[in-house]
């Protein structure tokens, strides 16, 4: 299949993986490697970035993931571009996954800041992959301002609810020129798949692998779900109809 | 500032719909709430407050139901805060107090030695916490208002900056310009307990002091919610009145602070009532049983699926590590509760006895061993201007 081409760069896998919410770092990485995932993303607020022996950043190889930090957490512009140049400057990491949550509980992306952010940061040469609500006009704004991708949320971040957004999506995925990566709100395999299926470019997973019983068998489940899900994509599915197509329709007696 | 014309104010709020103006009739509400009340409150879509709910889960008929809650209560957590548990830990800074609250071991009434720290002795002792791994720090103190002061606290805060990623404070109320000074210095959280939201119990406990002011304690979280704070931490002091009341007061109030201040986090304390200097806990005709603070945590996560439910060293090793998955998402460990404590051990007054002396990785190791990754750093001081 071909590869994911994000600013330049490729990926085999079209799954990526947030590191929260696991039981342990070791736990984290083995569902790391089950997952195929080549980027995974890291909240600044968690690890120590500058420290390679921080617990979290030990387990990740570098040499293997593109590690992607994220701003969660900032509430605003101004909070987010702070964190990213503090990344930037103690890694050289110039990949940022921008996060303006102002509201703590359901973590909905602030599009005003959202945009103001990825502009200042786009203009200081980071390569930015904005979060965002399934907003088609916002996610054509953030092209224009230069952003690398769209990562528009299936559902409330963490809700397992799968895609409840998906007219906003389809939108957004018909009218992209960068890659759309739905993120955020992705319960099941089946739902990675059916965001595959959509034509999305790639999905970012993390709390229901994290949070499943068994998170290395699910971060399996994920690699396979969306391998599937883009064949089935590239493969030209058939068109859904009410009605049961005849295999000999009424006019086949022309051809006779 | 974030101002809303309906409510201006918790007080606001309070005066309209409290649960103490009406006693009886909220007593006999609870009273009344059958098992299918508890059933209805169940079966809804977990983790959203409304005030019934709120009710039919802390009512007596939901006493056989805790182990349904609880089963729900860990699954709502575990998705919303994933498997682990953050820790923190508390820095006093002082024991002198203008206050006489009845319950407290630094009571201004209580003849004993008291201690204050210097700027330069506060950063010795936060040391020592961040050595044992600490990221949090709650900086603690009583009412000492000629000492602690909004300078002294960011001047602390300036030099505590670098060693730690998230400061909150838990100290005597401020004015919102004084809050908002803070939260430029670097500090993002407040917890200030409310103590009890029944006004008569309220003049009984607080004798004298400025804290005794019932009006203007309900308005604290309103200082610190309009300036800017990440973190409110509310909560009352189990064992003063009846938990109940109490708690349907406390969603109440939390709620509100959600909707008005909705770019904060809210979180709930449990802090029962301990022995301390001169303090019997036995003396207070409310104490709340194991049974029932795990009956109001269950409740109030079930109301309140993205709330910051935090556990003190005031409860035994034991039952702490029992409510683990039962919805906590903080706790602290190795705590000290007297100014100084930590590097000395001459042993100043405690606030309050301590029920669990293990030491924070004795408690990390605690969360390992129950499937929970320990969280030090869950905030970064990238987030606040240099």
């Amino acid at each position: 299949m071909e590869p994911l081409r994000i600013a330049g760069r490729t990926f085999e896998s079209r799954l990526l993986l947030g590191t929260g919410k696991f039981s342990s770092h070791a736990l984290m990485a083995e569902a790391l490697a089950q997952s195929g995932a080549d980027i995974v993303t890291v909240a600044l607020r968690r690890v120590d970035i500058e420290n390679e022996n921080d617990d979290m950043l030990s387990v990740i190889d570098r040499d293997k993931y593109l590690l992607l930090p994220n701003t969660s957490g900032a509430r605003d512009a101004g909070e987010a571009v702070r964190l990213a140049r503090l990344a930037r400057a103690a890694t050289d990491i110039e990949w940022v996954k921008l996060e303006v949550t102002p509201d703590p509980y359901y973590l909905l992306p602030d599009p005003i800041e959202t945009l103001k952010a990825a502009d200042i940061l786009v203009k200081e040469g980071f390569v930015v992959l904005p979060y965002i609500n399934a907003d088609p006009v916002l996610a054509k704004r953030l092209e224009e301002v230069g952003t690398a991708t769209v990562m528009p949320l299936a559902s409330p971040i963490g809700s397992n609810r799968g895609l409840q957004t998906r007219a906003a999506i389809e939108i957004i995925i018909e009218q992209a020129n960068v890659p759309v990566v739905v993120d955020a709100g992705l319960g099941l395999p089946s739902h990675a798949a059916d965001a595959m299926e959509m034509g999305a470019d790639a999905v970012l997973v993390n709390t229901a692998i994290a949070t499943a019983s068994d998170p290395i068998a699910m971060a399996e489940a994920f690699n396979l779900a969306v391998q599937a899900g883009r064949k089935a994509y590239l493969s030209g599915p058939g068109a859904v109809g009410r009605q049961a197509s005849a295999s000999s329709p009424l006019t086949g007696f022309l051809r006779e | 500032m974030q101002t809303n014309v309906l409510h201006p104010n918790f007080s606001d709020v309070w005066s309209r719909d409290s649960v103490f103006l009406e006693r009886d009739r909220w007593q006999a509400r609870l009273e009344a709430v059958t098992p299918s009340d508890v059933e209805c409150a169940l079966t809804a879509a977990p983790g959203i407050y409304r005030p019934e709910r709120l009710l039919a889960l802390i009512a007596p008929a939901a006493q056989t139901y805790l182990e349904q809650m609880a089963t729900i209560a860990h699954r709502l957590t575990v998705q919303r805060f994933g498997k682990t548990i953050s820790l923190y830990a508390p820095l006093y800074v002082s024991s002198y107090c203008c206050n006489q609250c009845v319950y407290c071991g630094f009571n201004c009434s209580n003849q004993y030695e008291r201690c204050r720290l210097s700027v330069e002795d506060a950063v010795e002792e936060a040391r020592i916490i961040h050595h044992e791994g600490f990221q949090d720090l709650l900086l603690v103190s009583s009412e000492d208002r000629e000492f602690i002061t909004v300078d002294y606290l960011c001047e602390l805060a300036h030099r505590l900056r670098g060693m730690f990623s998230t400061l909150s404070l838990e100290i005597h109320q401020l004015e919102t310009q004084e809050y908002a000074r803070l939260f430029e210095a670097g500090i993002d959280g407040v917890t200030l307990y409310q103590e009890t939201y029944d006004p008569d119990v309220y003049a009984r406990y607080h004798v004298k002091g400025p804290k005794a002011d019932f009006q203007r304690r309900l308005l604290a979280c309103d200082s610190f919610g309009a300036a800017g704070m990440r973190k409110l931490g509310l909560g009352f002091l189990l064992g003063l009145t009846d938990w109940r009341l109490e708690t349907l007061a406390l969603g109440m109030h939390g709620h509100y602070l959600m909707k008005q201040y909705w770019r904060s986090q809210i979180s709930f304390s449990f802090p029962r009532l301990r022995p301390a200097n001169e303090v019997q806990a036995q003396q207070f005709d409310h104490l709340v049983s194991d049974q029932d603070l795990v009956q109001m945590l269950l409740a109030l996560r079930l109301c309140f699926a993205d709330a910051g439910l935090i556990i003190s060293t005031r409860e035994c090793a034991r039952f702490r590590d029992a409510l683990v998955p039962l919805g906590i998402t903080k706790m602290s460990a190795g705590s000290k509760t007297n100014p100084g404590g930590y590097g000395h051990k001459d042993g100043s007054l405690e606030q309050f006895a301590i029920d669990d002396a293990r030491t924070p990785s004795q408690v990390a190791d605690m969360l390992r061993q129950q499937g929970m990754e320990p969280v030090w750093k869950d905030w970064d001081s990238g987030f606040h201007p240099q």
